[in-house]
């Protein structure tokens, strides 16, 4: 019996001696060595996501202007921030679009510029316009200011994304004769092609499908900075069904995050554009799981075969909500870049970056190795 | 040699079967990029050309002689590496097969050679990683 306790494995890091893989590195060598023997050996297995994440943005504080001013509305680069909190703090959800964006009305929209822009444009260094308007008060008399800003001049700036990390997720085909434009890219007619979107056996939250080490506190990996697991995240599912090896096999969990905006990079915050859709963020995320026991192990080395997606059709079932599930593939499938679908194969895209969230797991894992990073045991872990 | 070479044909001449003459009279190949040709109007059209450079100058006198303008292909479409996220969602955009996915590593690839300057991924690559240049 392998039980190891957060302190022991953080001592062991602290030492540069804890073992430390991926969550792709870890499949192999339980092939190799079994569930015991490569649980007593391995102390951290890394993970890692890069993908398209809309419910993110950042609370900022613009910094007291003189005179003071209480900002009503606020917008960075044309793009409007929630101001309806105190004088100079602003919250920008990265699918904001500027009011000027024709969007949908010359369909189908480009979106090219929106929240998730400006926050890659503000990790990037770039100064940005701020544009601030006031009805004015005895304590905050201005109206109006106009000014350039960057992200170093703001006293403070923290993402703050309310849903990350989907568990899984839903892969999107088009049953009808015309062409889609939806949050999981351009669909094309009569099932053209098959998009998904997790970071299949990287992603974290499959390798700890019950959420034993993941709560408030947990650190991870966030926009190539250090964040912070703060809650489940908004539409957090426990309750999907599972397959045997606990891994739900329908979009389920989620996690709020938060980390100082201030230490992340444009390399994983990224603005991106959906056609006919809206703007939106490539958030990088990656989670490191302790080895407890044989248990955890064994739930990290879950492979593509074994986590199955639903199909559902973006024409009709999801639109109108009817819950209708075409079937279940595996990512293994998916990956291959064809699934069957109706006695049809069916070309697949993925919108998440395998790529990325491979770097993020090895980035994480060496930062564990230099003994800078070390597993905080969450405060409480999230509902399951 | 080969290159890629806009042809423009007049309304008058469009119906004239230039490639085949081409083919046939000075041995070029003739890969056809795209191409806009309706009857009685002027059409575009967006070919490689490629064989002996002799024949290409010869053949190209003759597109000239006939009254087509014909000029080199100065846009090209470009991947800008620093900008993908190899997110994948070109891949099953591009009708040439330019943008592939490579597996296992999961990684997009751009082949120019086989890019028809169709422009579709320019709008459809959400991280703007496509661009068109001139
Ligand atoms: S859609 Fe754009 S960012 Fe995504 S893989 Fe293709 S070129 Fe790269
Ligand atoms: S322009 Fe883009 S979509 Fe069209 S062939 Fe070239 S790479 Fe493919």
């Amino acid at each position: 019996m392998v039980k190891k306790t957060y302190a022991e494995i953080n001592a062991r890091i602290r030492a540069g001696e804890a073992v430390v893989v991926t969550a792709e590195e870890v499949i192999p060598m339980v092939r190799e060595r079994g569930i015991e023997e490569t649980a007593a050996a391995v102390d951290v297995v890394t993970t890692g996501t890069f993908g398209p994440m809309c419910s993110s943005g950042a609370f900022f504080c613009l910094g007291h202007s003189k005179p003071r001013m209480k900002m009503n509305r606020v917008f960075l680069n044309g793009v409007e921030a929630y101001a309806g909190i105190a004088a100079v703090d602003a919250y920008l959800g990265a699918s904001q679009i500027p009011e000027t964006d024709p969007a949908n009305k010359s369909y189908p929209g480009e979106f090219n510029y929106g929240g998730g822009h400006v926050l890659e444009d503000l990790v990037s260094g770039r100064e940005v316009l701020l544009e601030a308007f006031a009805y004015g008060t005895d304590c905050y008399p201005r109206h109006k200011l106009e000014k350039m800003i960057s992200l170093e001049d703001m006293p403070y700036a923290v993402l703050y994304n309310p849903r990350n990390a989907y568990q899984n997720y839903n892969v999107a085909v088009n049953l009808s004769e015309r062409t889609l434009y939806t949050y999981m890219g351009i669909l094309k007619p009569n099932l053209g092609n098959a998009n998904y979107s997790t970071a299949d056996q990287l992603s974290p939250l499959f390798n700890d499908p019950y959420y034993r080490t993941i709560g408030m506190g947990t650190k991870i990996f966030l926009g190539g900075g250090v964040g912070y697991v703060c809650w489940h995240g908004t539409q957090h599912a426990p309750g999907a069904p599972r397959g045997e090896n606990g891994v739900p096999t329908a979009p389920s969990g989620t996690l709020t995050v938060i980390g100082e905006l201030k230490q992340m990079s444009p390399r994983w915050l990224r603005g991106i554009s959906y056609l006919g859709y809206g703007a939106s963020l490539m958030v990088g995320l990656g989670i490191p799981i302790p080895i407890l026991d044989e248990e955890m192990l064994k739930f990290t080395a879950v492979s593509d075969a074994d986590i199955f997606a639903p199909i559902v059709d973006y024409s009709e079932g999801y639109p109108q909500a009817t819950g209708e599930v075409l079937g279940k593939v595996s990512y293994a499938e998916l990956k291959s870049g064809e699934i069957t679908l109706n006695g049809r194969a069916v070309p697949t895209a993925p919108l998440s970056s395998y790529p990325g969230a491979r770097k993020i797991a090895r980035q994480l894992k060496e930062w564990i190795q230099e003994g800078q990073f070390t597993l905080t045991e969450p405060v409480f872990t999230i509902p399951t | 040699m080969k290159q890629k070479m806009v042809l423009r044909f007049p309304a008058a001449v469009v119906e004239q079967p230039f490639t085949y003459h081409l083919i046939k009279d000075y041995n070029l190949m003739i890969n056809i990029l795209k191409a806009n040709i309706n009857p009685r109007m002027e059409g575009r059209m967006v070919v490689e050309i490629s064989g002996a450079e002799d024949d290409f100058h010869r053949g190209i006198e003759f597109l000239q002689s006939s009254g087509v303008k014909a000029f080199p292909l100065e846009q090209e479409i470009a991947w800008v590496e620093e900008r993908c996220t190899h997110c994948g969602a070109c891949v099953i955009i591009c009708p040439a097969g330019a943008l592939v996915l490579e597996r296992p590593s999961m990684e997009v690839k751009f082949l120019n050679e086989k890019c028809i300057i169709c422009e579709h991924c320019l709008k459809a690559c959400p991280a703007r990683a496509m661009e068109a240049r001139f």
